[in-house]
């Protein structure tokens, strides 16, 4: 099923809304300007778009280290994320969290998790709520190739699968858990393959086409709102920038990946590819792509504005939002 | 004992439909604490698992973020090991770490200590971890009355709770009234009343406590026992002004020296209560190693009442200052 050209503006958008916001983190981020480490989503963002587009705002999901792109990609504010990633107190998490761990209760988006494939059984918890009420809605866990190797992973698909739970388990491969390449990590090609192991169904998608991720994530979530449970889709992506922003400080000079490995990663940029299909499509036309980029580009600005101008938490808040 | 823990979920599933009971074998139930819910309840409240200690644990915090009360049965306090990461970085930190926009009310129940002979893997008594996380509760009863009243109001938590029972206390018999009652996580109760000694402990080790107290006695030596019951937050207050009273305190707890239960009552005591002090804190704990399996080792590595009335006799030969 292709998506209506409503769905494809949408889906472009909120791409757009990631890029924009990811370029201006890196920038402030090099300039030393944020607290912390951050690990930005350029290059994936047709995984977590596709994926929520194909969502309701009253289901959920469950990220990552690298997550800005799905608190954006779920309907998230650009103010407050900044805000968070500047460690002020108007941040999502009132300056407590950072960049690892933002969350939106309000939107489902049940928070990016610093420990990877920790956040995989928070989702089987949030489907299994969902369950549990009688409702129809689902949860979906994004993470990474490197967390497909963690026992987390595969307890939780199990026990999803077990207790047929309404759960999507998405993975974004993109071909290194930090600086080791997948196939270092492991014996197989494709990580979908593992679905078979715990009785769900496994689809790999082209992790750079936003359209077919949303059709995957469309058909997996439909199933699972039927009752039937859960699915693992494995989308294929590249990271265009490194595991962390900075992180050649800490390499000295070693190399991971090859130059024309890079070169082939920037060249499959899913937005650009969106972006041709509109135009070539009619959906819209390019100067309606640059209106809307010129736009967002004023939001990321007055984001970092916002941000910049906001206190610092109070010391009083330090032993707030402990024990209810 | 097994018919307060039963008791104690019975209840508060039927008061709460949130509330539901996951983990390895709950509807069987191997310590018995969850027998028979399963009939009442059905399979919704009353879930049984794969032995997947990280992702049921995961999947009570899950369910707690999104509107639910799980009580999340670990079977044995060495298991909850594997199910660290849930528990100390996802349960003890999303309400704090996303600024409070969601609240974990869940409870891990499980089986702590030592005492039967089960070796290692299931003797342990891993209650300090779970003391040193900033925002999880940990609740240990030395009796059928104090396990259910602690286990409602666990349950009526909004914060993590990791329950201990003892893994030797199962068959513990004692009063429990028909009438609901809870009792308020945080506050000991003095199980024996003394003046010349404070002697402060929980779960099993309150009873070896009591014994050594009885022993005591017949010295002429007043012992006071207090029994923590939640080992956090625990009762600074009723500690101290015990040791206000006395001047001489003992801490025993069944977990290892270093970090251990009494190493944190010892502590505060010492800085809190020094100038009540007639002679200096002693800590009473296992001893440091694994725990054996043969009954003969098993015993001489747990606190004992003989070496509880002894700490006791030499604090008491202390000259005064």
């Amino acid at each position: 099923m292709t998506p209506s050209p409503e769905v494809v503006m949408d889906i472009y958008t909120r791409m757009l809304r990631i890029r924009r916001f990811e370029e201006q983190v890196g920038k402030l981020f090099a300039e030393g300007q944020l607290p912390g480490f951050v690990h930005l989503y350029i290059g994936e963002e047709a995984v977590g778009v596709g994926v929520c587009a194909a969502l309701r705002d009253d289901d959920y999901i469950v990220s990552t280290h690298r997550g800005h792109g799905h608190v954006i990609a779920k309907g998230g504010d650009f103010n407050r994320m900044m805000a968070e990633l500047f460690g002020k107190a108007t941040g999502y998490c009132k300056g407590k969290g950072g960049s690892m761990h933002i969350a939106d209760f309000s939107i489902g988006m049940l928070g990016a998790c610093g420990i990877v494939g920790g956040g995989i059984p928070v989702a089987v918890g949030a489907g299994f709520s969902a369950y549990y009420r009688g409702t129809d809605q689902v949860a979906v866990s994004l993470f990474g190739d490197g967390a497909a190797n963690e026992g987390s992973f595969h307890e939780s698909l199990n026990l999803a699968s077990a207790l047929k739970l309404p759960v999507i388990f998405v993975c974004e491969n993109n071909g290194y858990g930090e600086f080791t390449p997948a196939e270092r990590a492991m014996n197989i090609q494709d990580i979908a393959e593992r679905a078979h192991g715990y009785g769900i169904p496994g689809v790999i998608v082209d992790g750079t086409d936003a359209l077919a991720v949303y059709e995957a994530a469309a058909a997996a979530v439909e199933r699972a709102r039927r009752g039937e449970g859960p699915a693992l889709i494995e989308a294929k992506t590249h990271r265009r920038g490194g595991h962390a922003e900075g992180e050649a400080a800490f390499l000295a000079g070693q190399q991971y990946r090859s130059p024309e490995e890079e070169r082939a990663a920037q060249e499959k940029d899913p937005l650009a590819r969106l972006g041709a299909f509109i135009i070539e499509r009619e959906i819209a036309p390019a100067s309606h792509l640059e209106t809307l980029d010129a736009k967002i580009v004023e939001q990321v600005t007055a984001a970092v504005e916002f941000a910049r101008s906001s206190p610092d938490p109070s010391l009083e808040s330090l032993y707030e939002d402990t024990w209810v | 004992m097994i018919a307060a823990i039963q008791a104690a979920l019975a209840e508060e599933m039927r008061r709460d439909p949130t509330v539901f009971l996951i983990g390895e074998d709950v509807r069987l139930g191997v310590f018995a604490g969850t027998r028979g819910l399963h009939a009442e309840f059905g399979d919704k409240r009353v879930i049984d698992t794969p032995i997947s200690e990280l992702a049921v644990a995961g999947t009570g915090v899950g369910a707690a973020a999104t509107g639910l009360r799980p009580v999340v049965d670990l079977m044995f306090g060495t298991f909850l090991y594997l199910a660290f990461d849930q528990i100390a970085n996802q349960a003890g930190a999303m309400r704090y770490m996303f600024g409070g926009q969601t609240k974990l009310p869940i409870v891990y129940m499980t089986q702590n200590g030592s005492g039967s002979s089960a070796g290692h893997h299931h003797s342990q008594s891993v209650h300090p971890f779970f003391m040193n996380m900033p925002l999880i509760k940990v609740v240990m009863p030395s009796t059928p009355y104090d396990a259910k009243g602690l286990l409602k109001a666990a349950i009526r938590d909004d914060n993590p709770v990791v329950f201990f029972n003892h893994l030797s206390l199962g068959g513990q018999r004692g009063e429990v009234p028909d009438e609901e009652y809870l009792i308020p996580l945080g506050k000991a109760d003095i199980k024996r009343e003394g003046a010349d000694v404070t002697i402060c402990a929980a779960g099993m080790m309150v009873h070896q406590s009591l014994k050594a107290a009885a022993a005591l006695e017949a010295d002429g030596i007043s012992a006071e026992v207090i029994d923590l019951r939640t080992l956090k937050p625990w009762d600074e207050e009723t500690v101290l002004a015990s040791v206000a009273k006395t001047g001489r305190f003992i801490a025993v707890d069944e977990s290892y020296p270093v970090c251990g239960g009494a190493s944190e009552w010892a502590a505060v005591v010492a800085e809190k209560g020094f100038s009540d002090l007639k002679a200096a804190p002693r800590r009473i704990s296992s001893k440091p190693v694994p725990i054996p399996f043969s009954p003969a080792l098993e015993k001489a590595v747990i606190p004992s009442a003989e070496e509880i009335a002894a700490a006791a006799r030499e604090l008491m030969a202390v000259a005064a200052r």
